[in-house]
């Protein structure tokens, strides 16, 4: 699947000569995943999810909202009920920018972001994401990146990121690559730590414990 | 006071003018700063959403490396970058909410000889300039006021949110107040918080970039001059895409946008070369001096 | 009560009740009962069926006189439910109720607990100690105290103006004090109410009119209550009466020197029309302001500012009626009951900045819009905006300090069923398109499903879901100029983007901000959420944990005006059942001091929770008021000189209880040996 194009739903979008299909839509209880919604409640701060009344607060202030396939409400909701599959598959928890303004206006004081986090990792941890979806595969690269220098370095970020999910774009970015060289703000030599080892021992060390822990 | 300065990543390729301009000002105030030894990544957004504990743990070692070289065990760490600030005062905040997972950081820390006491302070320069420094000392060190120049001031949002340390999270005015202490005028505008799109212009285009349009359009249309802001990828954001936006979506955008301690550098008479400012795609050339009458204000 | 002649010796009845399974079912009552009879002191030991029915007392009563018992102990129930009973079943037997001891083995034994054997066990172990304790009981007789028949209201509000009148009406006499210049409180403000639209001052002012022609209600406006002395049936309250610059007994209410008042036009906030008018520094708050008579503010008058002005109200006053030296004083009252009904504030919305009030200049809080399209208000009903324009789309925002952790938590029950009122109103004065964004819609009352289901064929757009924010970005042509509500419409399932006109914020309801002040005062205690706290919430929603103190009305919670007449009513019961039984009955288990042991060091003075400890300097001696004393035992535990004793918990009682529990009584082993009783 290539990035998925923005599409600006019109107004004027003839329903009429629109091709549809009838699709027999119900949720039958053995279909949903009913300890789902705890499991994503024990991560950190995770704990009020249950709390949510569904007031539509969050959705109204994420400035992302309009793009998500399930408003940030909706996830609250769908994750709760046990709707694992839906949410995991789903664009919003990857469109989610981390700017916190749900979290801050909640009237529950649930840390929708901090859920967020949680089922991005979950969707990654079952490789529920579509293969090319630019942001997981970002996060992907990054943390590879890190795990092996100790810092990122941003172009070769983005030229790894490019290359797994859209060659061409490299080109159409090249320009804005070359001004940024030009002006001193990429560079090309990879960012390293002097003690690698030190680090490496560190996240292998709390990966180990995990790895114990889940199996 | 001992001041450690954590840059972190972006702060050494497309945030290298706020690396050279915090670094300038704080030396023309005279402010101790001694950069964190061997820091690594902090993990930012993208590591917690591959594995909570060890993005802790990422972000910990470097806490840890500071309670260490401050040599009190207690240290003050500067982190210039928003999403760095945000993710070290995060995992201060984390291990001490929930000891277990403290517990499991201190257990891999310690078997390199690391161990994480909590003992280290994140800071944001904003906060130290306007609330250590003082607004008042700065205001005396001003030789180029920035009369008549009206600034945008944008926070964006890992600055404010979700942790009201230094100021508040939907209607902040540390840098308000700050532009005011250098002489200029600064809008009211609605946005000064809303995310600029963060990573998403690099994966989402349109997405992030109609976020960033909305914020320069509106800071355009209350006549502002410039906007500074305090995060990298905001200022890579909301500068680097106005020809593009203009392209695709029909608009008129020109502003220029700078780091707030780029603007602090030429209110103090820093010259342009050690603040950075030739790195910037828009350059503004600053009225420093009351326009004469019926002459526009140029930025 | 005459004493049972005891000829030196404990006899002890002890009777176990099965309260039918409750008890019966784990604890194997016959053991117990067979066990207590071979202790010490016991000569009846029996267990029945259901103790506190008739034949169950009467069995005590019978036992008293056939066996002449001297001390009773029950083991059944909680003694909340079951400890009056007993003790009156006592008294009838000829015995002083004191002497009676009850054990609790349902709550904290049969209840509680699975283990057969365990709960028998600890059965006998509690009614070991129960015995062991009632030795050393003493009989006691419980105060009376006569009740001042006069009462106070404070809040001039509709729950204080219909407590004072069903007060009066009953032939008591009532002082009625209100801090504003006149009485009606915030139901005053309001244009129409729900659900049946009756307009509030129409409704309201023919009761503020009794209030003030009523011969048996002294009141007394512009009035605050600075000190509360004494206890039920006896305080005595001091009033701070605020000088109004006018003397009462001669101003008519004419009006004539605001008419020729110095200034020409208003100058200052209007209070009673929330700020969107100005008033002189003389005013009447509203025409039918009771008592009708004026105000001269001090601190806006140029003749209190200045000394310099020409007066030209004095002139204008054809009845000398302006005393510009006028001075507060101070009146001191004997009241028997107190009533607070001193309402609620509204929330400030300056605290939520999202939605913009104080920084738009078109968003509005819900008084303010009640005096708007009020007919007497700013305006004359005219829905103008302050920039002048006509509104031609209103959004109502539900919840605004309400059902939110960030601010107030709780529902403030009122808000939608005004939003909605407000919403009609409205619609009926402007040809303006209305949005309600609501959570959920909260409709309790009689009538309110109805008059919400009016609305719905009103074309009033409602939308469900909570307002993030009310912004001046304007992201197309068509907003440019309005105030845009963006949303998530949860039941379509989209987030939109609403412009409109003006915004209306339905700020909740909150404790006033002296709450704490004011309960000090009165010394009540107020809940976590800053209302003051009733007895119990279902049992006894009026009634404080002060004797002879009520509250009512929405400084008890929020509530609607039917729930605040309601519990005004309550609340004027309750006093009155105190008032008419002509004087109280105290329960006597209050501390005393000691005399000769007190050294007058004072500790207790500071700690007791209800003021109740006195010192008498020139003896150097602490006292204790009976009356307020409420048997908490602090002072007791505090004493250092073991000087303060507590009637039914001395120490040798807590000591010989404590004994029993953990059998290290007197030659205590399992099985009970004989030991001399004291």
């Amino acid at each position: 699947m290539t990035t998925p194009m923005v599409e600006q739903v019109k107004s004027s979008t003839n329903h009429r000569t629109t091709k549809k299909a009838i699709v027999r839509r119900i949720k039958y209880e053995e279909e949903l995943d009913h300890s789902f919604g705890e499991e994503i409640a024990s991560f950190a701060y995770g704990e009020k999810l249950f709390s949510c009344i569904q007031c539509g607060t969050c959705s109204a202030t994420c400035p992302l909202s309009h793009y998500m396939d399930y408003t940030p409400r909706k996830v609250i909701a769908m994750t709760r009920a046990g709707f694992k599959e839906e949410i995991l598959n789903s664009l919003t928890i990857w469109l989610c920018a981390s700017c916190y303004s749900c979290l801050v206006q909640c009237p529950q004081q649930i840390h929708i972001t901090d859920v967020m986090y949680a089922l991005k990792r979950e969707a990654i941890a079952s490789g529920y994401y579509p293969r090319r979806l630019p942001i997981p595969v970002l996060a992907k690269a990054f943390f590879n990146q890190v795990r092996k220098n100790g810092r990122n370095t941003e172009s070769w970020l983005l030229v790894n990121l490019y290359l797994r999910t859209n060659p061409f774009k490299m080109f159409k970015e090249a320009v804005l690559g070359m001004k940024l060289l030009f002006h001193g703000r990429m560079s090309l030599m990879p960012d390293r730590i002097k003690r690698r080892n030190e680090l490496t021992t560190i996240l292998n060390a709390v990966k180990a414990r995990e790895g114990a822990v889940r199996s | 006071m001992k001041y450690l300065y954590y840059p972190g990543c972006s702060l050494h390729s497309t945030g290298k003018a706020y690396e050279e301009s915090v670094l300038a000002v704080f030396k023309a105030l005279e402010i101790p700063l001694e950069e964190l030894e061997d820091w690594n990544c902090c993990g930012a957004t993208s590591y917690f959403s591959i594995d909570e504990t060890e993005a802790f743990a990422l972000a910990a070692r470097n806490l840890e490396l500071a309670e260490n070289q401050s040599g009190n065990g207690h240290a003050n760490l500067i982190a210039p970058c928003a999403a760095c600030y945000l993710v070290l005062t995060k995992t201060q905040h984390y291990l001490t909410s929930y000891p277990d997972i403290k517990q499991k950081v201190n257990d891999a820390l310690d078997t390199v000889g690391l161990h994480y006491e909590g003992k280290t302070n994140v800071r944001h320069p904003l906060d130290v300039l306007v609330n250590d420094y003082g607004l008042d000392k700065i205001t005396k060190r001003v030789k180029k006021p920035l009369k008549g120049l009206r600034v945008a001031c944008y926070y964006g949002c890992q600055v404010v949110r979700p942790f009201k340390v230094f100021d508040d999270s939907l209607y902040p005015t540390s840098m308000d107040r700050l532009a005011k202490a250098l002489g200029a005028e600064t809008i009211e505008w609605p946005l000064k918080t809303r995310c600029c799109g963060g990573s998403l212009t690099g994966t989402i285009q349109e997405a992030g970039l109609r976020l960033s349009r909305a914020l320069l359009i509106d800071a355009q249309r209350r006549k502002a001059d410039i906007m500074i802001t305090c995060c990298p990828l905001c200022q890579h954001n909301l500068e680097c895409y106005q020809d593009r936006i203009n392209r695709k979506l029909g608009d008129h955008i020109h502003i220029p946008v700078a780091y707030f301690t780029q603007l602090m550098g030429i209110a103090l008479g820093l010259s342009e070369k050690e603040l950075g400012i030739h790195r910037l795609f828009n350059r503004p050339r600053f009225a420093v001096t009351a326009p004469k009458k019926g002459e526009p204000v140029h930025a | 009560m005459p004493d049972v002649k005891l000829n030196g010796s404990i006899r002890i009845g002890f009777y176990i009740c099965h309260c039918g399974h409750n008890i019966a079912s784990t604890v194997d009552v016959d053991a117990v009962a067979q066990y207590v009879a071979t202790l010490p002191g016991v000569i009846v030991s029996r267990d029945y069926k259901y103790m506190c029915s008739d034949p169950g007392q009467e069995m005590i009563q019978t036992d008293i006189k056939e066996q002449n018992l001297n001390r009773i102990v029950v083991a059944s129930c909680s003694p909340l439910l079951h400890e009056h009973t007993f003790r009156t079943a006592t008294e009838k037997g000829g015995l002083n109720p004191y002497y009676f001891q009850m054990v609790n083995i349902r709550e904290n034994v049969s209840w509680v607990h699975t283990d057969k054997s365990a709960a028998t066990t600890k059965a006998k172990d509690l009614a070991r100690a129960a015995i062991l304790r009632v030795f050393h009981h003493r009989s006691l007789e419980p105060k009376r105290v006569p009740v001042n028949p006069d009462a106070m209201v404070v809040g001039g509000g509709i729950a204080g103006i219909h407590a004072a009148l069903t007060l009066a009406n009953a032939g008591k006499k009532v002082y009625l004090v209100e801090r504003e210049p006149t009485i009606g409180g915030h139901m005053a403000m309001f244009d129409k109410t729900f659900p049946t639209l009756d307009c509030a001052a129409c409704i309201l002012t023919p009761k503020m009119s009794q209030v003030k022609n009523h011969p048996n209600i002294t009141l007394w406006t512009y009035s605050e209550v600075t000190n509360v002395e004494g206890y039920v049936g006896n305080y005595s309250v001091t009033v701070k009466r605020k000088p109004r610059y006018i003397i009462e007994d001669l101003c008519v209410g004419c009006l004539e020197c605001i008419e020729k008042c110095i200034y020409k036009e208003g100058k200052y906030p209007d209070e009673f029309n929330v700020g969107l008018s100005k008033r002189k520094p003389v005013y009447i708050p509203f025409p039918q302001a009771t008592p009708q008579l004026v105000v001269i503010d001090p601190d806006t008058c140029i003749e209190f500012k200045s000394g310099k002005c020409k007066k030209t109200c004095v002139e204008a006053c054809d009845r000398d009626a302006i005393d510009f030296k006028q001075e507060e004083r101070f009146e001191e009252v004997k009241v028997g009951t107190i009533i607070l009904t001193t309402g609620f504030q509204t929330f400030d919305a300056r605290r939520v900045p999202y939605y913009g009030y104080g920084k738009y200049p078109n968003v509005y809080t819900s008084l303010e819009v009640e005096r708007l399209v009020n007919a007497s208000g700013p305006t004359g009903g005219d829905v103008i905006l302050r920039d002048g324009r006509r509104p031609t789309s209103i959004a109502i925002i539900h919840c605004v300090g309400s059902r939110d952790k960030n601010t107030n938590r709780w529902c403030s029950r009122t808000c939608c069923m005004y939003s909605l009122k407000l919403a009609h109103l409205l619609k009926e004065h402007t040809e303006a398109e209305v949005y309600n964004f609501y959570i959920d819609m909260r409709t309790p009352g009689k009538s309110y499903e109805e008059f919400y289901d009016k609305l719905l064929d009103e074309n009033v757009r409602f939308i469900r879901g909570r307002v993030a924010e009310v912004t001046d970005w304007a992201d197309r042509p068509s907003e440019e100029g309005k105030l845009v509500i963006r949303v998530e419409d949860t039941m379509v399932g989209v987030v939109r983007r609403i412009p409109v006109d003006m915004v209306v914020l339905a700020v909740g309801m909150e404790p006033q901000s002296d709450a704490q002040a004011v309960r000090k005062l009165f010394n009540i205690s107020c809940s976590t959420e800053g209302f003051f706290l009733e007895r119990h919430p279902k049992l006894a929603p009026v009634d404080t944990f002060t004797d002879g103190i009520y509250i009512a009305g929405a400084c008890q919670g929020p509530k609607d005006i039917p729930d605040t007449v309601a519990q005004a009513g309550a609340a004027a019961a309750q006093a009155l059942t105190l008032i008419d039984s002509g004087e109280i009955e105290l329960e006597p288990n209050t501390a005393f001091v000691v005399q000769d042991a007190c050294s007058g060091c004072r500790t207790c003075l500071t700690i007791c929770p209800y003021s109740a400890i006195s010192r008498d300097d020139a003896k150097q001696k602490a006292y204790i008021n009976e009356a307020l004393c409420k048997g908490c035992g602090t002072c007791v535990a505090a004493c250092p000189s073991g000087a303060i004793k507590q009637n039914l918990f001395e120490d040798e009682m807590i000591f010989s209880e404590i004994d029993g529990i953990l059998n290290t009584g007197p030659a205590g082993t399992n099985g009970g040996v004989a030991c001399s009783p004291k």
